[in-house]
């Protein structure tokens, strides 16, 4: 570094003061990141014909999409369903139905692996063991998990479920770890003192720190998991992301934008849902 | 814990017929009779929706008993990785990590006037407000991967279309982050600023952006490293990058390769993530 401007001489005038190491430094990092932007554009190559050709595509698709259909309509008998409408019901539910379960067995698993990956609990090696099944998977995306197990699996909810359940442990236990490690020590060795067993101390010193947090999490990780199982579809594992591909597929555009509709319209309820037992609990 | 002591003296006093407290008034409660009952009562609701829910997903047993079997198969077929193939990923990992540049650059361009908009404090009027809060909210709502599907048809199958499907994704993300940061700064200094006589645009460029610009690289250099992540799958439905070489390796039951792709990513994105903690932590 120019150790010459930082310890030689005095600066004569005042300089904004840097979060850099100094100033050439912070110049050169500005000079790299922008070369690295520059780079990024350049190598992706994007073909201006293309932009032209999506207008005319984009127009085609949109105007195709509405008004979108739900496969509802008003009959000579009362409200009329056809197919399109039982398939989105049948989707939803199941999309819904795999966020709950991979929830239940996501959290029971990520529990211990929060305890292992929390500093101030576990063993070294232990805490080590945790941190690296907390990186591994948070690094792989849901999808790629999914689309693997359905190879493995067969077609269906199951892979997306365990997809899910993967996942689960980067999020969850990642969070509560860092709660476990913010917990008050003090009446963890009060329990301690009393001659508890190490699951004792758990159960009666740390769990009942963390317990508000364990359920806001829950719900959190409920609303994360419903956002992913409405696209694990899109794999093949499950939910209503096979309708959403098949529509498209098929250029029943209208029909996508139902489900498109629908699956927002779930997303946030699911998040207000969440949203609203967050600020309950905590 | 003086709320359980008044727990305890208000139960002995009240004597209630019935309640827990009373039969064994000497034993230490924690929760009174409704609390315990409201907490039994959602836990056993939590209960019932999981049940109801696995029921409804008709789990295949076979499938259930056969998965360690399958898991450990599928395992070895991709043990060892295929070194040889490492050299042919080089490329579409690369596109990966441009995607995730560019979209993230767009992203930003773009989601500047909407967290200006959406922020209470300083969007022009509540028309601007309700249009930032719902530009928020419907870019955030959809998946990247839906966008990539939309995208994909509209620009064809390749690297645009999964910049377009980051950058939309994360429009919602960064704006409402930004927009909650602005809502959180010092009204002293915006007030001094437009005091001088600053039309709006000086408020925001010598009042505001002082204020937020280290939360905003650090959010922005977030969602950077989450949109490397979204950028390894959206390649699954054509939009680019490593996801459609590991889209081609698995239907081609070429195991080994996958396993290759797959620390691949791992190491891109535990990088990004590493990058992306590391600057986080120096701007703070």
């Amino acid at each position: 570094m120019s150790t010459a401007t930082a310890y030689g001489e005095y600066e004569t005038e005042w300089r904004r003061p840097t979060v850099f190491y100094n100033h050439t430094v912070k110049r050169l990092t500005y000079a790299g990141l922008i070369a690295f932007i520059l780079w990024n554009v350049w190598s992706a190559r994007v073909s201006p014909e293309r932009l032209v050709y999506g207008f005319g595509q984009a127009s085609a698709l949109f105007g195709g999409m509405f008004p979108p259909d739900f496969g509802v309509s008003i009959g000579a008998s009362g409200i009329e369903t056809d197919r399109r409408f039982w398939r989105i019901y049948d989707g939803m539910l199941e999309t819904l139905a795999m966020s709950i379960v991979a929830t239940a067995v996501g959290v029971l698993l990520s529990i211990p692996i929060a305890v292992m990956a929390a500093e101030n609990i576990a063993p070294r090696p232990v805490y080590y063991v945790g941190r690296a099944i907390v990186s591994f998977t948070r690094a792989m995306h849901e999808l790629i998990v999914g689309i693997v197990l359905v190879v493995g699996f067969g077609f269906g909810a199951l892979a997306g479920v365990i997809a899910l359940v993967f996942a689960t442990p980067g999020f969850f236990a990642k969070l509560l770890a860092e709660d476990l490690e913010d917990i008050d020590a003090e009446s963890v060795d009060a329990i301690r003192a009393t001659g508890a067993t190490p699951l004792q101390v758990l159960v009666f010193g740390v769990l009942p720190q963390v317990l508000p947090r364990l359920v806001g999490l829950t719900v959190y990780r409920w609303d994360i998991n419903l956002r992913a199982s409405t696209i694990l579809g899109v794999v093949g594992a499950g939910g209503i992301g096979a309708a959403l591909t098949t529509s498209f597929d098929t250029y029943e555009y209208d029909f996508s934008m139902a489900i498109l509709l629908t699956i927002i319209a779930f997303v946030l309820l699911g998040e207000a849902i969440s949203a609203y037992t967050r600020r309950r609990v905590q | 814990m003086g709320t359980v002591d008044a727990d305890q003296s208000t139960s002995e006093a009240t004597d209630r017929p019935g309640s827990a407290t009373t039969e064994r008034p000497k034993t230490w409660e924690r929760y009174d009779g409704r609390t315990r009952l409201l907490r039994f009562l959602g836990l056993l609701g939590a209960l019932v929706l999981v049940a109801l829910s696995y029921q409804a997903l008709n789990v295949r047993y076979d499938y259930v008993a056969t998965a360690p079997e399958n898991i450990r198969n599928l395992l070895g077929r991709m043990y060892p990785p295929d070194i040889a193939y490492s050299g042919a990923i080089v490329e579409p990992m690369i596109h990966t990590v441009n995607i995730a540049v560019v979209g993230t650059i767009f992203a930003i361009l773009l989601a500047l006037p909407v967290a200006y908009m959406g922020a209470e404090n300083v969007t022009p009027n509540r028309g601007t407000y309700a249009l930032g809060k719902f530009l928020i909210v419907a870019t955030r709502s959809v998946h990247s991967i839906i966008y990539a599907l939309i995208f994909v048809i509209i620009f064809g199958a390749g690297v645009l279309a999964g910049i377009l499907a980051i950058t939309f994704r994360s429009i919602g993300f960064i704006a409402k982050l930004l927009s909650e940061e602005i809502e959180e700064i010092d009204e002293t200094a915006i007030e001094a600023v437009s005091a001088t006589g600053a039309n709006r645009l000086d408020v925001v460029i010598y009042g505001v952006v002082p204020q937020v610009k280290a939360a905003f690289v650090g959010i922005s250099v977030y969602r950077w490293d989450i949109n490397v992540r979204e950028a390894t799958v959206i390649g699954l439905v054509g939009a680019g990058g490593i996801g459609v070489e590991l889209n081609n390796r698995i239907s081609a039951f070429d195991w080994q390769a996958v396993l290759t792709i797959l620390l691949a990513i791992l190491v891109v994105v535990l990088v990004s993530e590493g990058l992306s903690a590391y600057a986080r932590r120096k701007i703070r």
